[in-house]
């Protein structure tokens, strides 16, 4: 069986600060449908490879495959309008601003004809119905008020906010990061509910995280990133969560064989 | 070093919770004190306050001040002695929801009408008062772009930046002017355009300056174009928090250089209705307006660490401190009492402002 296209690919990508190196020649797949975890420790690389893949950092060198077509983001924008999305682990939310407002904050909706062209006039009703329907679509219309603010919301109920966002306007990919870092464990549990709901509807995600048992929960495929690069992808079926942890600290050599997805 | 069962490890230490309260973060809307409600009401409303203190205040100094405070005549005096503070704290606001702070405002303001002035006024004009118009907006846009681009691309504090320009900018008030007044008179010879702003329309007793109906048409737009286009929501998610707006895809610097670009050009206006009221140029006129716009952004309820405010707090914060002083000054207070007012209303609206914010706490 041979294996599906990558959605989103990179080949040697290396990005140097002075005389740090924080990504040597690294790869990366993800294919359609799955969920990516990427591991590794501190220092080891991941945010620079994710700030890569979502266009916050130009790499030196190495190339990007969107589709199999080759990309160059320059600036976050880029990633985005290609169809990369990314939940930030800050989140990116404006505390003061409602759940409309940040949903939308940055590619408003403006009203048809004149009062949008020359006035520039946000049509909020249709912002308002849209943010709804997502939120409902993820089942967190717990949260009753659209109009609500951000900073009035729990941990979860802001993380749940991005997520949606991400999922409303990723097609292509959605990138998380650390997304149960902040969260308690009952709150954790409804983001990873969460995100098994966005795979579910067919967008491949890219977890980052620390969290083990999260990680080996909803990822299909694990990318253990060490020393700058990608050193192996293993399947956590076949692996344990400690068989992890040494792989990413070098007490244990990676998996002689590629497993295949 | 083995684990064979690692698919059944992550539920297992989540069992515990099991028997724990399974509501994740329900709304907790009952059980709140009527203090407490009165918090949030203010933190949902946050011009209810200025609102209520503007009709008290109208009432009492009508009341147990001078009868005839409460003529429309002595209101629509009050109108025209905010109309320049009220748009300077267009401008203000502008800055202060970025969380910023403009210093330089009134400095902007008087350069404008000193140079509207020397190009229409005396032995070196030589423009007309219409073509003059259009070099004050320049300059008023300028000295907003210089501060917009320190603050932006050398990323120096606003309160620096405007601390020094405001300095600079009226130095070059008083080079360009001589440091000289140009009398009424001779504005009204030269360029009647530049007092246009100080005909009135009159009914009733009362007296309507267009420069008030013009302040007036100023904080309509300000209103819309902060509450219902994308701009002005990007305007508060900045001064909300700047890196979450730069990370959701805003261009924060394009947008924060707009921002004193548009302070800088509202001052430019402020400074034709300047000439309006007050009918000569004064170089020396204005000098307290920097700090009175922001009494009147803050009594407006407007917060000084940015995000969250309203334009039309700032109307009715500007108000507020006219009707303190006149009413005041009709009740036979002196001038340094009335400067007590405004300072208490000042640091009462701030300390408003930090209880209302720990709403969510």
């Amino acid at each position: 069986m041979s294996a599906p296209a990558a959605v989103l690919s990179a080949r040697g990508l290396t990005k140097r600060y002075g005389r740090v190196t924080a990504l040597n020649h690294a790869d990366f797949d993800l294919y359609p449908g799955e969920i990516l975890g990427v591991i590794g420790d501190n220092g080891a690389g991941k945010t620079s490879l994710i700030k890569v893949l979502n266009g916050a950092v130009v790499p030196d060198e190495g190339e990007i495959r969107l589709d199999g077509q080759v990309v160059h983001f320059r600036t976050p924008e880029d990633a985005r309008n290609a169809g990369i999305e990314t939940v930030f682990q800050t989140l990116a939310l404006s505390p003061a601003l409602s759940i409309t407002d940040n949903m939308f904050l940055g590619r408003e909706i403006r009203s048809q004809g004149i009062l949008g062209k020359v006035f520039r006039k946000l049509d909020r009703g249709a912002m308002e119905r849209i943010a709804r329907e997502k939120l409902s679509e993820l089942g967190l219309m717990t949260i009753q008020n659209i109009a609500q603010t951000i900073e009035t919301m729990s941990g979860g109920q802001r993380q749940g906010v991005a997520v949606a966002r991400a999922a409303a306007f990723g097609s292509k990919v959605i990138i998380m990061d650390e997304p149960t870092a902040a969260l308690g464990v009952k709150e954790s549990r409804r983001v990873l509910e969460l995100i098994k709901d966005v795979k579910r509807r067919g967008l491949p995600i890219v977890l980052i995280s620390h969290n083990m048992p999260h990680v080996f929960e909803v990822c299909d495929r694990i990318h253990i990133h060490r020393l700058g690069r990608r050193l192996c992808t293993i399947d956590p079926r076949l692996h344990s969560m400690s068989d992890a942890v040494a792989m990413m600290t070098g007490a244990m050599a990676p998996p002689a064989v590629a497993e295949t997805v | 070093m083995t684990d064979n069962a690692p698919k059944a490890a992550p539920a297992d230490f989540e069992q515990a919770t099991a028997a724990a309260d399974q509501t994740v973060a329900s709304f907790d809307t009952h059980g709140r004190g009527p203090l407490q409600k009165l918090q949030h009401f203010l933190h949902n409303f946050p011009t209810t306050t200025p609102l209520l203190v503007l009709v008290l205040a109208v009432l009492v100094f009508g009341y147990f001040g001078a009868p005839r405070f409460l003529l429309v005549s002595t209101l629509s005096i009050i109108l025209a002695q905010v109309t320049i503070i009220a748009m300077i704290g267009v401008a203000q606001t502008l800055v202060i929801l970025t969380a910023g702070v403009d210093l330089s405002v009134g400095a902007i303001t008087v350069l404008v009408t000193v140079v509207l002035g020397g190009l229409t006024v005396g032995d070196n004009a030589f423009l007309s008062g219409p073509l003059a118009l259009p070099v004050g907006l320049a300059v008023g846009l300028l000295c907003g772009a210089i501060n917009g681009a320190l603050v932006t691309y050398v990323r120096l504090p606003p309160f620096i930046v405007t601390l020094g320009t405001w300095q600079i900018y009226y130095s070059i008030n008083l080079w360009y002017s001589d440091s000289a007044t140009v009398r009424a008179q001779d504005v009204e010879d030269a360029a009647p355009i530049l007092q246009w702003f100080g005909n009135a329309i009159e009914f009733g007793g009362a007296r309507f300056i267009y420069g008030s109906v013009f302040m007036v048409l100023l904080f309509c737009v300000a209103w819309y174009v902060l509450n219902w286009t994308a701009w002005g929501r990007h305007v508060h998610a900045i001064g909300d928090d700047p890196e979450a707006a730069t990370l959701a895809g805003i261009r924060t610097r394009r947008t924060l250089l707009q921002v004193y670009m548009a302070a800088g050009g509202i001052c430019a206006m402020a400074g034709w209705v300047l000439i309006g009221r007050i009918g000569s140029i004064s170089p020396a006129a204005g000098q307290s307006a920097n700090l009175d716009s922001i009494t009147a952004v803050v009594i407006g309820g407007t917060s000084l660490f940015g995000g969250r405010g309203s334009i039309v707090g700032t109307l009715l914060g500007a108000l507020i401190v006219g009707v303190f002083r006149t009413g005041l000054s009709i009740s036979g207070v002196e001038v340094l009492w009335q400067d007590l007012a405004v300072g208490v209303l000042s640091i009462t609206a701030v300390t408003i402002d930090q209880w209302i914010r720990r709403v969510s706490a």
